[in-house]
């Protein structure tokens, strides 16, 4: 019969409190990054310059059919024979805003195209700027469509965030890679990091949903 | 002999062999993964409290947390309860549940898609329970799970990627052992890339045109 040894984990329990803060820092960073790119991919895959829209449909459907693991082994060991070295950590951050950015791209594409055109035409004729018609028209209503899509892709964000420890970047699974080589206790050490990540997806997930109580309650309709 | 070999033509064909070890894991995640998946449906939309709480968990642990850690939860605890140390089975058994949990919550949305006045008119017709999923609710809700499930098998054969970490070799970790030989990861990422681009993309595009047929048949 096995016998469990949690002892030496929580011994080691700051070692992954501080991982499961680098986590959430490496996902919070990634996210608005990559937030700013995919609002400036959906602009440009609405703005009707053909080019354009084929550069960014090949960038979404490359990401959106390859593994996280081997863009961040692209981005990490190839990228290099290009001349663009990086360090782990900033090879994770780029890695994560790359991928966020194409499955972000199309939630924010489908919020914009949730707007009627009706509503556009009635910002132009009121004088508003094209910058304006955007900011006010487009995009904060678009916002409150996709904002359910965009919370749970941001706990994708984190959950996938744990591959980084692939190429020994920081982050709460590297953290648990540790611990477990100075402790030999596997089982336990994953156990209790699973919890973890558990407790960071549960949390947020109720964060989100009392955001959005707060910040979208205005009335929907006419 | 030198120590770093070129990349060439027979390091190419290498990694797209490997691609059937991608392709088979694929396969028996995705086939555990419909049964499972379709007893945690059933139990999610069941009429008793129990069945739907166990449902509910199984879910929610296997979607809140990283597949990373599902598979080595399940590497280590094998060990544990003393197996040997098998990656093969360790992927496969993680995968499995992994999709289970994935294809129940999503075949639990087609169930409840189906109209309530399908199974009541079933239930006012004598139907006991078996017979009125059987022939009933099911197989209208196939018809709506087939473009979601699609979409499901391609981020299950991405999954399938992170097997690598536990040392199972699949196009993933057969990239990284050419890429030790060769020593250019350029070529060998892109490629190994390039062959999971081609496994997933054609599902992708089918899984989008389904949907689409779909909702223009439901649309009025």
């Amino acid at each position: 019969m096995y016998a469990f040894n949690f002892e030496p984990v929580f011994a080691g329990f700051d070692q992954l409190l501080l991982g499961a803060w680098l986590t959430i820092q490496l996902s919070v960073a990634a996210m608005i990054i990559g937030l700013i790119v995919s609002i400036a991919c959906a602009a440009g895959k609405t703005s009707g310059i053909a080019p354009l829209r084929w550069v960014i449909d090949a960038y979404i459907e490359i990401i959106r059919n390859t593994p996280f693991l081997v863009q961040i082994f692209f981005i990490f060991f190839g990228l290099p024979s290009l001349g663009i070295f990086l360090t782990p950590n900033s090879a994770a951050l780029v890695a994560l805003v790359v991928n966020f950015g194409a499955y972000g791209t199309e939630i924010i594409r489908a919020g914009i195209e949730s707007i009627q055109k009706g509503q556009i035409e009635a910002g132009t004729a009121l004088g508003l700027s094209k910058l304006q018609v955007f900011r006010y028209i487009i995009m904060k209503p678009a916002l409150r469509t996709v904002y359910p899509s965009l919370t749970s892709q941001f706990i994708y964000l984190m959950l996938t965030s744990s591959v980084v420890s692939a190429i020994s970047a920081d982050d709460l699974a590297a953290a648990g890679n540790n611990l477990q080589s100075q402790t030999f206790a596997s089982f336990e050490v994953y156990i209790v990091i699973t919890i973890m990540y558990l407790v960071m997806s549960v949390g947020f997930s109720t964060i989100f949903s009392m955001i959005e109580k707060a910040a979208f309650k205005y009335p929907l309709s006419r | 002999m030198p120590l770093i070999r070129p990349f060439g033509i027979n390091e190419f064909w290498i990694i797209v062999l490997a691609a059937q070890w991608t392709i088979a894991l694929s396969a028996i995640a995705f086939a555990g993964g419909g049964i499972g998946g379709l007893l945690i449906a059933l139990l999610r939309v069941s009429d008793a409290k129990l069945p739907r709480l166990i449902a509910t968990g199984f879910i929610r642990v296997f979607q809140g947390t990283p597949l990373l850690m599902q598979l080595f939860l399940v590497f280590f605890g094998m060990n544990i309860l003393g197996f040997a140390i098998n990656p093969w089975l360790a992927a496969t058994v993680a995968l499995t549940l992994h999709a289970s949990a994935f294809l129940g919550e999503i075949w639990r949305g087609c169930i409840e898609a189906v109209p309530p006045g399908q199974r009541e008119a079933a239930t006012a017709l004598g139907l006991r329970y078996y017979n009125r999923m059987r022939y009933i609710v099911l197989p209208q809700a196939l018809k709506i799970a087939v473009a979601p499930t699609v979409g499901f098998l391609v981020q299950l054969i991405k999954g399938t990627s992170l097997a690598a970490i536990i040392g199972f070799t699949e196009l993933t970790r057969q990239g990284q052992i050419i890429n030790n030989a060769t020593f250019s990861p350029f070529m060998v990422f892109g490629t190994v890339a390039a062959v999971y681009f081609v496994l997933c993309w054609p599902l992708s595009v089918l899984a989008r045109r389904m949907e689409l047929r779909f909702s223009r048949a439901t649309a009025r």
